[in-house]
């Protein structure tokens, strides 16, 4: 018996060009997000970057309730909701049931595209332990894709692993006391999975500001084979309090103040993209972080101590991390890293 | 030795000394399970131990996934069952309880998942033996619940439970409650029938219009809230509500093709043709309480067991009526209920329930007994029935009572 046969991949190549992009829709009308939404933009070109033979496992959510209300879905390919700390099992499940169905001649043997997506809350939060445990199956193909719009945006806003330091949610309002309740370092999910899975081929940080390299990395994470993760950070009007006008402009802002690092690992081959590999080498400037919080109601509490706070951990992040943006890791210890008081202005 | 070029063999049964958790893994080979997931807690994950020997040996070709959790292990299959895969999973005590969320939709989905459920007490405090608790915690939800007695019944259940759980009427999944230690790890004689007759008894699974794949683009699981949920939530009351037939064809099937009988496959009687009492439990209980009976008998006590197999779905009208007949009933709950009515467990509340609209109605005494695995003895089962007969003469109140505890 050989239990040993793989199931291909479709071959989804690089698209040369946001007018190749296709006209096909498989994410359409139906849904029911924010004005400015980046997250169902996100939902959009996943759909299109991947094509009609694909199911889409997606995670409870912004992404789960505002596009799939019943009799009105959204989804042109096959779509289930899965629970919220459940992506990598679900992509797994599905997987492995085809695999088994085509090894067994049960079903037609094609390879067909199995992507689950969570939000920050769902991937970084409850879901990480699933995705992680996916990740290390290198007989299933599969793409987990994390929406990351910074908080649980779809239950009012709370603050989640993923939510910007000082960053003002529901359950971390500034106030009289405290002016930051909220001290946690966003986590550096795609890092830690990238380092943490030596077998995944594929792991990419993305941003649909630039949204034909968002696509055609979707279209690798399903072509390369194995378990692969996106995580892309996604403006959310809603969430970070701004006018829905800008969210495209705030995109830009998180990657060209290095907030937010844009990178791939292929095949274990680090490459920084876009507008973060022209910081890196020097050919672009990295702009003040506070072009880009001070833009954000969410962040409109911060007194100039919390700017610079926040800037100087953007910098340690570029002048200090062994790999810049990725990897936290340093050569030496470092006694000049600023300390935080309690943020309640009484320094 | 059959020679070369003979003709077609006739399928052959054979027997093998194997343990509960063994005869189910053997169940799995014979249905041709597509996927697998484990996830160790004892004692249910002696049935992974198997299932992965199987795989090993090229014996039973499935995905076979070692989850990170027990929420994972099930939430992995029933994504797989929803693109077509007939699928295995099981879990014990706590275990079971971290996949509660999974086990939540799972029925909700309509996925016929079949899952083993080694018995085990709720820890804390530690405790790796028996309790009814963990299986019974989803008695509400969708999931058709099994209670069997011998590591045959656990073989020939799960193949039943395939056919149940698959049948496009059902489509819920059912789980296989094997009693920790007493049936989980005790060897018997098992017959185990031929591929051909499990091939001429279980059909394919066919997932039909809710299959989840390219060829058929539906949107599973949407947003329904109050415009639909109550329609939705209505249709499976009315798959557990068809189950119940669905279940006696397959009994039925089953006795026609394997010539194995069951008689009423939701609850098994032992010498209750002419008994004055009964006593009423599930799973392993049966080995103390039929023995007591024996020797009860030739003291001249006229004594019987009930023996519930299916809780859910509940054959209340049979069983009401079958206990209808009887002086008093005992009932014996592996399990508790704190706070319930009466203070008794979930079978002696549920069979109260079934017995309020019956015609003859006998005093029912609730016993609870044998918690986190310990032994019921055959005088605990004789002092049982002493009471159970002292509520026959009207001498005992219809109460709760711990049998075999440390006073």
């Amino acid at each position: 018996m050989d239990t040993m046969i793989d199931v291909p991949t479709q071959k989804l190549n690089p698209i040369k060009g946001v007018k190749k992009l296709p006209l096909e829709e498989f994410f359409t009308s139906g849904h029911r997000t924010c004005q400015g939404c980046e997250s169902a933009l996100v939902m959009k070109m996943m759909a299109k970057a991947a094509g009609p033979r694909t199911i889409v496992l997606g995670s409870t959510g912004c992404m789960y309730v505002a596009n799939t209300t019943y009799y009105s879905t959204s989804w042109v390919v096959p779509w289930m909701h899965t629970q919220l700390g459940s992506s990598g099992s679900a992509a797994m499940g599905a997987a492995a049931g085809l695999k088994a169905l085509m090894r067994k001649a049960k079903i037609k043997r094609e390879p067909i595209n199995v992507i689950a997506f969570c939000g920050d809350g769902g991937g970084a939060d409850m879901g990480l332990s699933a995705i992680s445990a996916a990740l290390t199956h290198p007989d299933y193909n599969l793409l987990i894709l994390m929406y990351d719009n910074e908080s649980y945006a779809n239950t009012d806003i709370q603050l989640s692993g993923s939510t910007p330091y000082g960053a003002h949610t529901t359950f971390s309002p500034p106030g009289k006391m405290k002016r930051i309740m909220h001290r946690r370092w966003k986590k550096n999910m795609a890092g830690m999975l990238a380092a943490g899975h030596p077998t995944c081929k594929y792991v990419a940080t993305v941003c649909m500001s630039y949204a034909l390299q968002a696509t055609n990395s979707v279209r690798k994470a399903l072509s390369i084979g194995g378990p692969t993760f996106i995580h892309s950070l996604d403006p959310c009007p809603k969430g970070w309090d701004y006018d829905p006008i800008l969210s495209h402009e705030l995109g830009e802002l998180a990657v060209s103040t290095g907030v937010w690092p844009l990178y791939e690992v292929e095949e274990g081959v680090l490459k920084l993209t876009g507008r973060t590999k022209q910081i890196a080498e020097g050919r672009s400037e990295r702009l003040p972080v506070r072009e880009y919080l001070l833009k954000q109601g969410r962040f409109a509490h911060f007194t100039d101590d919390d700017l610079e706070y926040f800037q100087s951990k953007v910098d340690e992040m570029w002048e200090k991390w062994l790999i810049p943006g990725v990897i936290p890791f340093r050569k030496d210890a470092d006694t000049a890293t600023p300390v935080r008081d309690g943020g309640n202005g009484s320094a | 030795m059959a020679q070369m070029g003979a003709a077609i063999e006739q399928p052959v049964e054979h027997t093998a000394l194997i343990t509960g958790s063994e005869a189910i893994a053997v169940a799995c080979k014979l249905a041709d399970v597509d996927v697998i997931t484990a996830y160790p807690i004892r004692p249910y994950d002696t049935v992974m131990q198997y299932v992965a020997k199987l795989v090993a040996n090229g014996e039973l070709d499935c995905e076979y996934i070692v989850a990170e959790s027990e929420h994972s292990q099930f939430e992995i299959v029933k994504h797989a069952s929803a693109v077509g895969a007939r699928v295995f999973c099981g879990s014990s005590g706590v275990g079971w309880m971290y996949a509660f969320e999974a086990l939540t939709v799972t029925p909700a989905l309509r996925i016929p998942m079949v899952a083993m459920v080694g018995n085990r007490a709720l820890d804390d405090p530690g405790a790796f033996g028996v309790e009814h608790n963990d299986a019974l915690a989803v008695r509400d939800l969708g999931w058709q619940l099994v209670w069997v007695d011998t590591a045959q019944e656990a073989l020939d259940t799960a193949l039943i439970a395939y056919r149940v759980a698959e049948d496009r009427r059902v489509f819920l999944p059912c789980a296989i409650s094997c009693d920790g230690a007493f049936l989980t790890h005790s060897q018997a004689l098992v017959k185990i029938p031929p591929q051909e007759t499990v091939d001429a008894f279980l059909p394919r699974y066919n997932r039909g219009d809710l299959l989840l794949h390219p060829d058929n683009p539906i949107t599973v699981a949407p947003q329904a809230n109050e415009d639909w949920l109550m329609e939705i939530r209505r249709q499976n009351a009315a798959a557990m509500e068809r189950a119940h037939d669905v279940i006696l064809e397959a009994y039925a099937q089953f006795e026609r093709i394997f010539g194995r009988r069951y008689g009423n496959p939701f609850f098994e009687e032992y010498e209750t043709a002419d008994a004055d009492v009964v006593l009423v439990g599930m799973g392993t209980l049966s080995t103390p309480v039929k023995v007591a009976i024996r020797q009860m008998r030739k003291e001249g006590k006229r004594v019987g067991f009930v023996r519930v197999r299916w809780f859910r779905p509940f054959a209340a009208v049979e069983l009401a009526r079958t206990l209808g007949r009887f002086a008093a009933v005992g009932i014996v709950d592996r399990d508790f209920s704190f706070g319930s009515p009466y203070l008794s467990g979930v079978l002696a509340t549920e069979v109260r329930a079934a017995m309020y609209p019956a015609v003859r109605r006998p005093p029912l005494l609730s016993f609870i007994c044998g918690l986190g695995g310990r032994e019921v003895t055959v005088p605990d089962v004789r002092r049982m029935t002493d009471l159970v007969y002292q509520a026959a003469d009207g001498k005992q109140q219809a109460s709760t009572q711990w049998i075999g505890l440390r006073e």
